[in-house]
């Protein structure tokens, strides 16, 4: 198949999934300029960061004028979870060039992984399919999340403050939350850290969030560990249906 | 603001950069390394459940200095119903738009 086809096809496979991108790009903008953050630097947030989920972690860090070193600790460990994509994808990239390499790891989310994967694992496709497969599919999110996001930033200001629009915040992470905890170690780990995490918020520097989502993975390593708990059989299929 | 342009460029390149190498770290390593070893990737794999769950709940219940639960109701609903929606639908978006809908309709009735 050619070049373009591939492409093509990557794009709509994540398609469905640019619904969920498109508030949440819109909430990272209208935030970012909340918390001081200038229209330029929040937009080149979103190209150099490119992580969502950390980008609004941070944001938030930012506007309680947490310390430099808690601000970026706290968003490393958000991002963890793209060692494991990382470590999951990489078969699939290791035939590439290395600045193919470079640009297919740079542009991992936790869409493009779940889309590439998905198709990957059915077909056992060729480098030239996998490389411009998942170019489409990824690119095309990373568009989608630069243009919500500058689209944020320009309608910020003129948001009624009485709508509790960073409500939307906390929900967006409970819908990506809410499918992760389907087997039941990872639902251990989920209320562990939730229920550290209030108490922790107490915490000096800001340090709540990395304390609670520590201990939530600590309890989780030492029961899986030490006890005799199912492995947690992903049952198959992916979020494709997001 | 307590930041100045400046750190705030320093905190988006520091963060960059780390998320950058956290992506390419096994792409980088696999070939010289065959396999991850299943028990770094069990671990891993628990690492979304940690954090988002760290991230949501004190957004929804917090803690008064006394030790007391503080949850505003609005919240706690919008939060259950919202969860729930997630569950059903794994969708983003109708988990959002229910959220804050439920949200808004339990503010203006309480």
């Amino acid at each position: 198949m050619s070049v373009r086809s591939d492409a093509a096809e990557g794009a709509r496979a994540i398609g469905p999934f640019m619904l969920g991108v498109v508030p949440f790009g819109l909430i990272t903008g209208i935030s970012a300029i909340d918390a001081g953050f200038g229209a330029v630097q929040t937009v080149a947030m979103s190209v150099v960061i490119f992580a969502g989920a950390s980008q609004l972690a941070l944001i938030e860090l930012v506007g309680d004028s947490a310390p430099v070193a808690v601000v970026v600790v706290t968003a490393a460990v958000v991002n963890l979870r793209y060692l494991m994509y990382s470590a999951s994808i990489a078969p699939y990239f290791r035939d590439f060039s290395p600045p193919w390499k470079w640009l297919s790891a740079y542009a991992l989310t936790d869409q493009s992984y779940a889309v590439a994967v998905t198709e990957f694992r059915d077909d056992d496709p060729g480098i030239g399919r996998r490389r411009w497969y998942y170019l489409g599919a990824a690119l095309s999110l990373w568009a989608v999340w630069v243009v919500s996001t500058a689209v944020g930033v320009v309608v910020g200001g003129s948001v009624p403050p009485g709508l509790s629009l960073e409500f939307a915040v906390p929900l967006t992470f409970l819908a990506l939350l809410v499918p992760s905890l389907k087997d039941q170690l990872s639902g251990l780990v989920g209320v562990v850290a939730g229920g550290v995490a209030v108490p922790a918020a107490a915490l000096p520097l800001d340090l709540g969030l990395v304390a609670a989502a520590l201990t939530g993975l600590t309890v989780g390593v030492l029961v899986d560990t030490f006890t005799d708990w199912p492995a947690d059989e992903r049952s198959g299929e992916m979020e494709g249906d997001a | 603001m307590s930041y100045d342009a400046t750190t705030l460029w320093g905190i988006v390149v520091a963060v960059g950069l780390i998320t950058l190498a956290h992506r390419l770290s096994f792409v980088l390593l696999f070939g010289r390394i065959d396999d991850v070893p299943p028990r770094v990737e069990r671990t891993l794999e628990l690492v979304p459940a940690a954090v988002l769950a760290a991230l949501v709940v004190p957004a929804v219940v917090a803690l008064a200095p006394s030790g007391a639960v503080v949850a505003a109701p609005p919240k706690v609903i919008a939060a259950a119903v919202a969860a729930g929606v997630a569950w059903r639908t794994e969708n983003v978006l109708a988990t959002i738009a229910v959220g804050m809908g439920v949200l808004w309709l339990v503010g203006a009735l309480v």
